[in-house]
């Protein structure tokens, strides 16, 4: 049992840096994640770590030194949000091309324009398919959490491959809740000394790092990337039960709240899963049939299980906290779409779009959700695929 | 050079090169557009274009003087004629189409004919 703390997300996802004392951390500060590299600094100078910080001119050079830094052989680990995530962009592919397993916490905040500071998933969906492990937190213990398990993960020789964890700008990054913190020391147990497959440092054997692969080499390159994430799905059921074993907190691909026989079924991640699970609980009680999907690993999309989850649903609605930008819908309800296609349910399927730029989502709306769900069950008919939460006049 | 092509799930893991110097079985002479052709006649051999040829494509003897251009990996860029500091100049482009068909000395009795 750890300790009981009533600290904020960005402390709970600093705590899990100090115990894991990265050899190098490379950040910029971007709110709302300001506050990790900050708590970090103050570590460092209060002599708790050992860490390495360097302080950079942006995000980019931020993930840059991370991968110099990670090509030489450290233990490496940043943090950032929003449009600093967006400027590390180019150098988010080239760490997970390299296969450098980087580990990065992300508090989620909305991209501009209009400017705005506030907690949504624009950046961590906009980056999906950067070949990065993507691990989101409900709140600060699972912040917390994740943090520790992904350096577990990342690091997997299976799988060398960077991984973020995500945690809600605000909702989570900003609000004091109650969560464990571990011991320090079986922390670094838990995780283990890192050994890197091909430290550049090891003068032993020099080899060459980021080298160019011309057109009869680059696509096995990178088959052979997409392996290594693709592994991580088994890594993050085995972390999970790890980690489950040692400090009594068990994690899987994803969260089933209530979900074994659920008829009305929400898909959601993040912070709002928190709110559902109250109106689930309170639905419960009225005898209806609710249930809540809670997504935990985003990629890799462990599609397979997430359908099989599904299959008692009569009607599913998914929650993205990202405009569909032009899609049939958000990412998560086309990827969960997708995954059910090839399975006997033919539950209908809605998404909603919800909390864009820190908008409230409050028990009324994931109420109304489970509504219309119910009407659809009903009526048989689904008069919305796509709708907004706590949007001001109604979106056609 | 021959090069084994692996697949997929036989690279090694991140593009990671174990086997140095794997860039000779790379020739870049085949992107020549121009080539420099060289004239020891009045070579300094000052050795500036060997220390500036990005491609290491300048040849040097065992006494460790200048000994003319590796076509197989001379890239035609020009560092070395800008560099040569000789007057009159070395080192001289000429168009890759221009020197088809002709040996090395052809070239260069055409190329510094008038300054000999």
């Amino acid at each position: 049992m750890g300790k009981k703390v009533a600290l904020t997300g960005n402390e709970a996802a600093a705590h899990a840096i100090r115990q894991i004392n990265p050899d190098v951390i490379a950040a910029f500060p971007i709110t709302p994640s300001t506050p990790i590299p900050q708590a970090v600094a103050q570590f460092i100078a209060d002599g708790e770590m050992d860490t390495e910080l360097v302080t950079v001119e942006s995000e980019h050079s931020a993930m840059s030194a991370c991968i110099g830094a990670a090509a030489a052989g450290g233990r490496v680990m940043t943090a950032t949000s929003a449009n600093g995530y967006a400027l590390m962009w180019e150098m988010l592919y080239i760490a997970s091309g390299m296969r450098l397993p980087i580990v990065m916490a992300v508090v989620a905040r909305a991209l501009s324009s209009p400017l705005n500071i506030h907690g949504d998933h624009s950046d961590i969906m906009g980056g999906r398919d950067t070949g990065w492990i993507q691990l989101i937190s409900e709140n600060s213990q699972e912040a917390y959490d994740n943090l520790i398990q992904a350096v577990k993960i990342a690091e997997n020789k299976d799988v060398m491959t960077p991984a973020l964890v995500a945690q809600d700008g605000f909702n989570t990054s900003h609000t004091i809740e109650i969560w464990e913190l571990e011991d320090d020391q079986k922390v670094k147990e838990f995780i283990g000394e890192y050994e890197p497959l091909y430290p550049m440092l090891n003068t032993d054997e020099p080899i060459t790092h980021g080298a160019w692969a011309p057109p009869n080499w680059y696509f096995e390159h990178k088959m052979n990337q997409l392996k290594g994430l693709l592994n991580a799905k088994d890594v993050v059921e085995k972390v999970g039960k790890e980690f489950g074993d040692a400090f009594g907190r068990y994690y899987g691909l994803y969260e089933a709240y209530k979900l074994d026989d659920a008829e009305y079924v929400i898909v959601a991640a993040g912070s709002v899963c928190g709110t559902t699970k109250d109106v689930v609980d309170e639905l419960r009680e009225n005898g209806v049939k609710a249930g809540l999907l809670k997504i935990r690993l985003f990629r890799p999309f462990p599609y397979k299980e997430l359908a099989e989850a599904l299959q008692s649903a009569k009607a599913i609605a998914v929650l993205d906290r990202v405009s569909p930008a032009g899609a049939q819908g958000g990412p998560l309800f086309t990827e969960i779409r997708s995954a059910l296609y090839d399975t006997l349910s033919r539950a209908p399927v809605i998404n909603y779009t919800y909390g864009l730029g820190g908008r409230d989502t409050q028990p009324k709306h994931i109420n109304s959700v489970f509504e219309t769900l119910k009407k659809i069950v009903e009526t048989g008919k689904v008069e919305k695929q796509f709708d907004c939460l706590n949007l001001r006049g109604v979106w056609r | 050079m021959a090069e084994k092509l692996l697949n997929w799930d036989e690279v090694l893991i991140g593009g990671v090169i174990k086997d140095p110097g794997n860039s000779k079985q790379y020739e870049t002479g085949s992107w020549r557009v121009e080539r420099p052709v060289w004239n020891p006649d009045t070579c300094i051999q000052c050795m500036f274009c060997w220390v500036y040829c990005p491609d290491s494509a300048i040849k040097v003897d065992e006494n460790g003087k200048m000994a003319g251009i590796d076509y197989t990996y001379c890239k035609g860029c020009g560092i070395c004629v800008e560099q040569c500091p000789s007057k009159p100049k070395s080192l001289k482009m000429i168009l890759e189409a221009e020197a088809k068909g002709k040996t090395e000395e052809e070239l260069r009795k055409e190329v510094f004919s008038s300054e000999k």
